[in-house]
């Protein structure tokens, strides 16, 4: 009964969004700046929860809870500090200027704005090959989280690779017809409705069990260092490396980084970063806790061995088709995500490498008519390659750690971008070699510590991923404005660097 | 227009409300309110305060670096 309500809500959420992409399909103008960012028109809510539910994914519902379940709820302050405060203000300092500057010259991308300043398509390049080498695992991700949780919700009965096809082929169609408008539409509709359902169930959760001081003599009696803040797993350099590098990988990640130019005015932009602060206190608050509340409650979830705590507090405390919609909606926000990923994906790959290195001459209906075909190349290669993984490498390992270890990975990946791009954005004397060293240096620094085997020379280890407790990803952050500013000093600009279009002549509305 | 006071003003209201995210000086504290540790009142006063300061900052400052150069 319940997986047949719950593959009915799937199914029922995949007919209401190809509804919505087919009304915004008929309102598009078959052109790139249109498929790619809905022509710059967003209003305050559609920017602020296409923002926020493009964050929302797996993580929100399962990791999250999960990790709150096994360790306690100071991931809340992680995420309050990351994505509350520093994105906002990253929010300011990047999208704000980004935003300014995509108005006046029509940027789509990242790497667009840089190389036009720049003067430098190898730049240009090489910031979307950069971040297509880092996204495209972590669309594999998504895939293989929703392909795993459709497997898991029939009993197996839709297994791995029909339920990942299934997502994906949907995906794609939703994607190639709706583009930015039609995603950004339902991912209002996602955000209000996933907001809205983990405060029901957080109170739902209350009411059941007789009220807060339940959860909370359990934890009190069996984890009393879950309601202390800090632990043996959460020090200071831990939360701070994971907020510092996730915040700024974020900023960087491409279809957020995207959307940075969509605001359709200056008033917008300054609405949704004074409501940013509250959207995340309201969202992760109840959803993380929920999974605390489920530690002092007795329940009991191998998260180990890959399953989720949040299904099983909601199984025991709350109707199933309650639970139905909450699981669906979060299989929901894997897609809406994924989808995000696949259009701006689609969007660096045509925009700065087909078109400049391969065909600069294409008009902008084909170039619309290659991004749709983007989508289909990027997201059948990442499906191929998730079945493949699938059935070989992951096999034995769980879908939640799976999850935070390569998602963290492709984060502090995307955070090394940062830096170097705000020296470019504030500091007039960056040069095309700064920002090429400054970009390609940490990635490899970075790429080298995560993977190669540790060494020790001496009394150091070399290629661990932590040193005094701060995550690598930080060490790398700091090594690439370094060696931004410090190649910049050294080198002098080329005569077709235009200096001046960052600086001179930015206006408000 | 913003003084070049109240510029150096901004920069430690962000600073502060960045270094104080996470309360540290509660580090190690288990005391409850109303069912919640102490330290996520905190956070939940923290963030309702930083829409506070990011609503007035767009009122006041909004541009402060981009739009009026670091000479402002």
């Amino acid at each position: 009964m319940t997986t047949t309500l719950q593959l009915g809500i799937v199914v029922g959420y995949l007919l209401v969004a190809l509804a919505i992409g087919l009304v915004a399909y008929r309102v598009t103008e078959r052109t790139a700046e249109d498929f790619y960012l809905a022509s710059r028109t967003f209003g305050t809510v559609v920017l602020l929860f296409t923002v926020f539910a493009t964050l929302l994914s797996a993580f929100t519902f399962f990791g999250g809870p999960d990790t709150a379940y096994a360790f306690g709820p100071e991931w809340i302050l992680v995420m309050g500090l990351m994505d509350g405060i520093i994105f906002a203000v990253l929010w300011y300092v990047i999208g704000y200027k980004q935003w300014l500057l995509g108005n006046q010259h029509g940027y789509v991308t990242l790497g667009e704005m840089l190389g036009d300043r720049f003067a430098s398509t190898t730049l240009r390049a090489l910031v979307a090959v950069v971040s297509l080498f880092w996204l495209f695992p972590y669309v594999m991700l998504q895939q293989i989280g929703a392909g795993g949780a459709l497997a898991a919700l029939t009993g197996g009965a839709f297994p791995f690779w029909a339920g990942a096809t299934l997502i994906t082929g949907f995906m794609i169609l939703y994607v190639v017809l709706a583009g930015m408008r039609g995603i950004a539409w339902t991912d209002t509709l996602q955000g209000a409705f996933m907001l809205v359902m983990v405060w029901a169930a957080a109170l739902w959760v209350l009411v059941a069990v007789g009220g807060i001081g339940v959860p909370n003599a359990g934890l009190t009696a069996n984890n009393p260092e879950f309601l202390a803040l800090g632990s043996d797993f959460y020090t200071p350099g831990r939360m701070l490396t994971f907020a510092i590098s996730i915040a700024f990988g974020v900023a960087m990640f491409p279809q957020v980084n995207q959307r940075f130019f969509a605001a359709s005015s200056e008033t917008v932009l300054k609405r949704s970063f004074a409501l940013w602060p509250v959207l995340v206190l309201l969202l992760f608050v109840p959803a993380f806790i929920l999974g605390t509340w489920a530690q002092g409650l007795g329940l009991e979830a191998n998260i180990g061995a890959g399953e989720s705590i949040l299904p099983v507090i909601l199984a025991e405390y709350t109707p199933a088709w309650f639970a139905a919609l909450v699981i669906a909606g979060a299989i929901a926000a894997m897609m809406s995500s994924s989808d995000s990923m696949l259009l701006s994906g689609s969007s660096y790959f045509t925009r700065d490498v087909y078109r400049p290195l391969v065909d600069s001459t294409i008009t902008e209906r084909r170039e619309d008519f290659l991004g749709r075909l983007g989508v289909v190349v990027f997201a059948v290669a990442a499906l191929g390659a998730s079945i493949w993984a699938e059935a070989g490498a992951f096999g034995a390992m769980t879908v939640g750690s799976i999850l935070v270890e390569i998602g963290d990975l492709a984060f502090g990946g995307f955070a090394q971008l940062a830096l170097p791009v705000i020296v470019a954005l504030y500091w007039r004397r960056t040069t095309r070699l700064g920002m090429l060293a400054g970009v390609l240096v940490p990635q490899l620094v970075y790429i080298g510590f995560n993977f190669l085997p540790e060494v020790a020379v001496g009394t150091l280890v070399l290629f661990s991923d932590a040193y005094l407790g701060w995550g690598i990803s930080i060490y790398c952050m700091i090594l690439g404005a370094l060696v931004t500013i410090a190649v910049s000093v050294a080198t002098t600009q080329s005569p077709k660097e235009d200096t001046a279009l960052y600086f001179e002549g930015l206006t408000a509305d | 227009m913003v003084s070049k006071a109240e510029s150096y003003g901004w920069v430690v209201v962000f600073a502060t409300l960045l270094a104080f995210a996470i309360p540290w000086f509660l580090w190690g504290d288990a005391r409850l309110a109303y069912g919640l540790p102490l330290w996520l009142w905190w956070h939940i006063g923290w963030m309702a305060l930083a829409s506070v300061v990011f609503w007035l900052f767009t009122k006041r400052a909004w541009g402060l670096g981009i739009t009026t150069g670091e000479r402002a």
